[in-house]
Order: C-alpha cells, then sequence, then structure tokens
C-alpha cells in the first residue's frame, strides 16, 4: 500500500451540518489535510443535533458531528472581523480547495467571494455547496433536509412494490428519505466536482469557482424517474411494477427482485417450485404482473413462513437477488460487513471509543483511512495560528478575547 | 479550445443497469471519453425493459432509460464468449485510463479481464469492481438491485412511514452508489497523476448506502439505539412535515427549527388562536404535541397552493418548499431559471428532455448533453480509428460474430 489518494492535498472547510462537511470528510480520510473552519463558542451546528452519548446533549458527543468530521483540524474563527478576515485569507493562500455552504452573497459580503480570493490564489478550487445553488429565484431560500428532497422529486419515486390493483393513495402524502440521506448527496457531488477540477488544475489549468445545488444533486440522481414524467407526465400509468418487492416474512421483511425470467426462476426454486408458478399466469413477466392480485399473495404466504436469513441465503445461492431489511443492529452484526472491516473503531476524547463506518471503496494502492477523530471545538487553534500562520501567545489570546477565534 | 475536467481520459466501460452506468455518465459529463463494451448476445437489459418502463421493447435503440443514463458515450460491440473479442477489448484497454465493470465478483477474472490480467497490458489502469457486496467476505457472490441495496444497508429500515412498511427508495439508490464510484476513480486519478501508479477499487454497493447514514451507525454504537422510521418527522424540529395544499397530489414541507421561525410561522398564518395555546410554546412542547400541530398546520396549507405557502414563509426566514413530481420539475420556475432541463435529439427517440450536469464549473465547464449511443454506434471509431483494424478485418469479425 502506498500513501492515501490525496496526500498532499489541502482542503478548508466552512461549512457546518451534513453537505459540507461530509464534502470535506470524503477527502479528509483519502489523506487530504482538512482544516475545518468554526464559529466561535458555538461552533458548527451539528454539534447541537442529537444523537448525544447517552442522550445528554454535549457539543463534543454528537454523533452527526463525530461521523461527519473525522480526519480534521478544527480551528474556531469569526471572518466577519478584521482580524478574522485576514486569517481567513492567509488560510485560503495556502489552500488547494476551498468548501463553503453559506447562503449565497455571504462571502461577498465578506468580502471573501471568489474573485478576491482567487486574486490572492488564483490556483484554489472554491466550491460552494448551498440548497438551490448560486444563481435563480430561490437562491436565498432557507431549507433543511426535508425541504430539499421533496422539491427534486425525489419523495415522489418511492417504487411502489408490489404491484396491485389498489389506486395511488393521496391521502398520506410523499415521505423523504431517512437520515439527512439527500444531504449526503450533495456533499458527494460537490467532493466528485472538486477532484474532478484538482486534477485538471494539475495538468496545467487554473484554479477555478465550483456552484453545486443540493437540488440539483438530487434531481441529477433520479434524472431517469424524473426525467420520465418531465417528458411524459402519464408516465406513471405504464409503471406496471414487479412481482414480489418488500414483503413480510417471518421474523421481520425482505426485498425480492425478480422482474427478469432468470430471476423469477431463481425466486419459484426459492418457494420450493410450487406448482401454481408454473401455470400459464406465469408464463412471462408481462402476465405475471397482469396477474399480480392473484399471484402476489401467494408468494406473501410462502415469506411470512420463513425467516430472513433463510429467504437471505437460500435465495442467493440460487441467484435470486433478494436482501433483508436490515436494522442498524443487523448490519453492525453482519458476517459480510464485518469481514470487509467496514466498521473501525476511533477514540475520540470526550465520546470515548466508538465504531464508525469507514467507507464502500477498497483502493489496493492508495488506502482509506480516518487519521484522527473529530476536533474538539478550537482543538487545533494553537498548532494553526501560532504554529503555521506564527501568531504569537498574546496574541493568540487577544484574539480570543476579542472574540476573533 | 473549451477545456473540460476530464479532458483526454479514456474509460473502457463493461457496466450496465444503473448503478454501473451513472459512474461513467458522470465521467463524460466532467469530459472523459467512455467506450461502451456491448453485445446483442448480452445487451444491457435497459435497452429491452425497465424495472418501472413498462412493456419490452423491441429494439436496443428505443430505450429512452437506456438514453438518460448513457448520454455522452460511445458504443463498441464484442462478444465476450469468444476469445478474439478479449484480445480486443484488451487492446483497447491499452490506450485507456480507466476500467469499469459491475459484474458478479469473478466473472471479470473467468473472461481474462480481471486487474491482474490488465495490468499486464496497462500497468497504470485504474479499475473499478461495483457489486452488491464487494468482492471479499462470505457473500461476495450475491447479487442485487437498488431496492436490496437499500435494504441491507440499513436505509431503507429507518425510511418511511412509522406505522407503514419501510421504503426502499428509489433508483436513486443506484445512482448513489455511481455516484459513489465516480468519486472513487476520481481519487485514483489524482493518484496516478501524482505517483504514476494507477490501481483496483472494489466497491460494494451496500456499504456505499450505509455510508450515507452514518449518525445512524454512531447512536447504535453509542447508545445501542436502533433508529426507526419517523415519515416526514425530525427527532427535535416540529413543525417538520409535508402538509397538504390546494388540489390533489400537492403538497409543501415545512421546517421549523427555532423560536424565532415558529413565530414567523404563526405570524404569516395569520396568529390564529391555536398559536398561542400553551401545547406549543416551546420547542420541546411543540415536538411532543406534533400531530395534533401537524394538524392545525394542515388546516392553513391546505387553503392555498404549495408556492403561495412557499413565498410566504420564506419572506419571513421559513424553510419551506413544495413536494414536487417528475413533471413539477421541470415546470418550477428555479429548475427553469437554473436551466435544469436542456433538449437533445436522439434519432430514434425524436427530441427528448434530459437533466443536465449537476455541477457549474467556471473555468473547465462540464459537458453539454449528447444522446446515448445505439449500439454498436462506434465500431468503426474504436475498431478502424483506436485500433487500426481495416474494413475488412472489421467486416471479417461482425462474420465471425466476435464484433456482434
Amino acid at each position: 500500500m502506498g500513501e492515501s489518494a490525496l496526500a498532499g492535498i489541502k482542503v478548508l472547510e466552512y461549512c457546518q451540518m451534513v453537505s459540507g462537511p461530509y464534502c470535506a470528510k470524503l477527502m479528509g480520510d483519502l489523506g487530504a489535510e482538512v482544516i475545518k473552519i468554526e464559529k466561535p463558542r458555538l461552533g458548527d451546528e451539528a454539534r447541537r443535533r442529537g444523537p448525544f452519548l447517552s442522550d445528554i446533549p454535549h457539543p463534543e458527543t454528537s454523533g452527526l458531528f463525530l461521523y461527519l468530521n473525522t480526519s480534521k483540524l478544527g480551528i474556531t474563527l469569526n471572518p466577519g472581523t478584521p482580524a478574522g478576515k485576514n486569517i481567513f485569507l492567509a488560510l485560503v493562500k495556502d489552500a488547494d480547495i476551498l468548501i463553503e455552504d453559506t447562503t449565497p452573497g455571504t462571502m461577498e459580503r465578506l468580502g471573501l467571494d471568489y474573485h478576491t480570493l482567487s486574486e490572492i490564489n488564483p490556483s484554489l478550487i472554491m466550491t460552494s455547496i448551498t440548497p438551490y445553488g448560486q444563481t435563480g429565484p430561490y437562491r436565498e431560500y432557507k431549507a433543511y433536509h426535508i425541504n430539499i428532497y421533496h422539491i427534486s422529486g425525489q419523495a415522489n419515486f418511492t417504487y411502489s412494490m408490489p404491484p396491485t390493483s389498489k389506486k395511488k393513495d393521496h391521502s398520506q402524502p410523499p415521505v423523504r428519505g431517512g437520515g439527512y440521506v439527500g444531504d449526503y448527496d450533495a456533499g458527494l457531488s460537490g467532493a466528485t466536482a472538486a477532484i474532478a477540477a484538482l486534477y485538471r488544475r494539475n495538468s496545467g489549468s487554473s484554479g477555478q469557482y465550483i456552484d453545486i445545488s443540493a437540488e440539483e444533486a438530487l434531481i441529477s440522481l433520479d434524472r431517469v424517474d424524473i426525467g420520465a414524467f418531465a417528458n411524459d407526465p402519464s408516465a406513471g400509468q405504464r409503471r406496471k411494477g414487479m412481482l414480489g418487492g418488500l414483503m413480510a416474512c417471518k421474523d421481520g421483511y425482505i426485498v425480492v427482485v425478480a422482474p427478469q425470467q432468470h430471476q423469477w426462476e431463481a425466486l419459484v426454486k426459492l418457494m420450493g417450485n410450487p406448482e401454481w408458478a408454473h401455470g400459464e399466469k406465469c408464463r412471462d413477466e408481462i402476465s405475471r404482473v397482469e396477474n399480480a392480485d392473484e399471484l402476489q399473495p401467494l408468494i406473501n404466504k410462502w415469506m411470512l413462513q420463513h425467516t430472513r436469513d433463510e429467504i437471505f441465503h437460500l435465495g442467493q445461492s440460487y441467484s435470486c437477488p433478494v436482501g433483508p431489511v436490515n436494522s442498524v443492529e443487523d448490519v453492525f452484526r453482519s458476517a459480510q460487513y464485518r469481514e470487509r472491516g467496514f466498521f473501525v473503531e476511533i477514540e475520540h476524547p470526550v465520546a470515548g471509543r466508538q465504531s464508525y463506518p469507514t467507507a464502500s471503496y477498497h483502493f489496493s494502492e492508495s488506502p482509506w483511512f480516518a487519521n484522527r477523530a473529530a476536533p474538539l471545538l478550537g482543538e487545533h487553534n494553537h498548532e494553526i495560528y501560532c504554529g503555521r500562520l506564527g501568531c504569537t501567545e498574546d496574541e493568540l489570546a487577544s484574539m480570543r478575547n476579542s472574540g476573533v477565534i | 479550445m473549451v477545456k473540460h475536467p476530464l479532458d483526454g481520459i479514456r474509460v473502457v466501460d463493461f457496466t450496465w443497469a444503473w448503478a454501473g452506468p451513472y459512474a461513467t455518465l458522470l465521467m463524460a459529463l466532467l469530459g472523459a471519453e467512455i467506450i461502451k463494451v456491448e453485445s446483442m448476445k448480452r445487451p444491457d437489459h435497459t435497452r429491452l425493459r425497465s424495472l418501472m418502463a413498462g412493456p419490452t421493447l423491441g429494439s436496443p435503440d428505443h430505450s429512452t432509460v437506456f438514453n438518460d443514463i448513457n448520454l455522452n458515450k460511445l458504443s463498441v460491440m464484442l462478444n465476450l464468449t469468444k476469445p478474439e473479442a478479449i484480445d480486443i477489448a484488451k487492446r483497447i484497454i491499452k490506450t485507456a485510463d480507466v476500467v469499469t465493470e459491475n459484474m458478479r465478483p469473478g466473472v471479470m477474472d473467468r473472461l481474462g479481464l480481471g486487474y491482474e490480467a490488465l495490468k499486464e497490458v496497462k500497468p497504470d489502469i485504474i479499475m473499478l469492481s461495483s457489486s452488491a457486496l464487494g468482492s471479499t467476505g462470505p457473500e461476495r457472490t450475491y447479487v442485487g438491485y437498488a431496492p436490496t441495496f437499500a435494504a441491507i444497508s440499513g436505509l431503507a429500515y429507518a425510511s418511511g412511514y412509522p406505522d407503514g412498511q419501510s421504503s426502499t427508495l428509489s433508483g436513486a439508490i443506484d445512482t448513489r452508489v455511481a455516484a459513489t464510484s465516480a468519486f472513487a476513480i476520481l481519487a485514483a486519478l489524482n493518484y496516478r497523476q501524482r505517483t504514476g501508479r494507477g490501481q483496483n477499487i472494489d466497491l460494494s454497493s451496500s456499504e456505499a448506502i450505509s455510508s450515507l447514514a452514518g449518525e445512524m451507525f454512531l447512536d447504535y454504537s453509542m447508545n445501542r439505539r436502533i433508529t426507526e422510521r419517523t415519515g416526514n418527522h425530525d427527532t427535535v424540529m416540529a413543525p417538520h412535515n409535508c402538509y397538504p395544499c390546494m388540489g390533489e397530489g400537492h403538497w409543501v414541507t415545512i421546517a421549523i427549527a427555532t423560536d424565532e421561525e415558529w413565530h414567523a410561522l404563526c405570524q404569516a398564518s395569520g396568529n390564529p388562536g391555536w398559536t398561542r395555546d400553551k401545547k406549543f410554546s416551546t420547542a420541546p412542547d411543540r415536538h411532543r404535541n406534533r400531530e395534533e400541530l401537524d394538524t392545525l398546520v394542515s388546516g392553513w396549507t391546505s387553503r392555498h397552493t404549495e408556492y403561495e405557502i412557499t413565498d410566504t414563509l420564506q419572506k419571513v426566514g421559513v424553510a419551506a418548499a413544495p413536494s414536487l413530481t417528475g413533471e413539477m420539475v421541470d415546470k418550477d420556475p428555479h429548475s427553469r431559471e437554473r436551466g435544469i432541463f436542456c433538449e437533445l435529439e436522439h434519432p430514434l427517440i425524436g427530441k427528448r428532455k434530459v437533466v443536465v450536469p449537476p455541477w457549474r464549473f467556471s473555468a473547465t465547464p462540464a459537458m453539454p448533453p449528447r444522446a446515448a449511443p445505439l449500439l454498436g454506434e462506434h465500431n468503426h471509431y474504436v475498431l478502424g480509428e483506436l485500433l487500426g483494424l481495416s474494413q475488412k478485418e472489421i467486416a471479417r469479425l461482425k462474420e465471425a460474430q466476435v464484433v456482434y
């Protein structure tokens, strides 16, 4: 194994909550040096969101903050003060990538817009991640995860499997994805763009500015479904769905995806070759869907008599695409996840030793590595301000007293 | 000439379905040249059918699903069951930077196209293999699609209504896996640029989705708590829901985090009596009584359109947004202004609106979308121009069903 993929790259993060911090974490865990700038005293909003250790709110024990801020150095800074602004500029001078998530217009008011920053560092790649992007009528709209998830169209595209003759239920509103999934998406999209620009820059181009809209990140992910309806509003009527889908079993829920013939045949094998599955109604995909009202209950009935583990492992032995609906506890206990080392223990001075998800990609040469736990608020002030920027102890104390840091 | 971020990068793409092709779509939109290796023997099933697209198509070149997820790519036909096709594939790879595949672990090795074999041909090649659960571990041979990835990852369990079933979300589960793949490939390209070394990347689709639910796993680690479904509710914020508006299928989302936002909502809704009810005076009170509060907020929202509510609330600093369908996204004023869709011409499908690239670069723009390739549309470019095979030779390969 060599060094990590982004070793030597310097990232400056001026972000809160999920999208921006995830973007910088993705790079930090691949070896980039990330300096995270937080508001003096308050810090990142995620520090005030749970889940907290033992459910006791504490700025250093938020699970959301701990996960999203591994492999970062943390400093406090108020760039709204003249001294703070100068420090921000000094940090930018030395950075390859700046990630920021303030409301459009904010950086300009601070005198820290791309135009200004690119003058002191022409090779800077500045990435702004905001709910709606830098232009357009909603650019200053306030948004939380639920708002972005729904406006992107994604809440309307939960697969309604299995097919039934029932009409779409209009009494219950569309529902968002769990956790902050849509916010993670925006961070991932920003990270991809930033290191694409980094690649270009290191091939001889200049730095540049990247505008990431979280809404667009989500729309792009659902481009097939959204495109179908944008081109033809009646697309839904032709959607037949498929047999199987999400079903209750003896001890939980299971998902079966078996529209294609060979997948269906595997499912039939799994169910022990019942006679009904060889009848005319099961002849091909179309006839199976047409007879779903009669066939689906037969599949449901078989599932209810078997456990998640039985269905999963036996089904997979026949190459039937089937998976259990896992809780986080099930995932933690998964032999497959264990064997691949998906969880790693990281020690944190306040939150203690906890298990963290790592990453889904295993590089043969450049390892993924969370080189440190999330920073305490202002943990690296001394190291960065005195060690790198040459402040004296007195200057540090005075900046602390005047609320600059 | 306009430069794009990945100009000069060539990807040989053996992926199919959604989770692979969206990764190479992102790279294509960043300017890389994607050569999709396909065959009549094993057509990408999205060319013929799709879980949600309805009836099976008779031609491999009429699929809108295939089009939307394979924009800007080239297609060469190679029948990988023929040894000669494997040799040709390797010759293409010799000219390339990246290889992608999402077959079941082991299949590329058996074809003679595994990482070790390709490294012989092109020592600094970057190869990404994306599979259901990764290429190591006891479940490495298991197969899956978006709904099973969502289920196994833990995210589906925590999505949906508390009193209903889990939600496996949408096809965007596949594209999330793909977005993760694209990031990993770009990291490897940066590493190669610095060190000259290629590498193999083994990606687990289910793990890619688990990574997007990090805080739930920390909650389990810290408190042994299993994250349960909350529908549109939040663990601390209230009101926080999707509320009915005028007309069937019209909804608006509203989220209140602070007292300031709460008071703004009260005022914007005309300060009805219930806004002064003690039950709702503090954030914890509002969260405790959120069901009742939702009913009262719904009484207000349902007399207006989702755009009226959004406009009214945003003016006073409250987070609100309509809940849109695909056609509504297309008609939304902000989408229009940002140009989220563009129209292209496909030789067989005709005019089609597609979603533009999701990043706006100031110096090296993403590529404007072009229609997806017809099956084998670029046989001549790849075999003739790139590899220098003669017309006669290409005709012979077609005859022998190597190019097929």
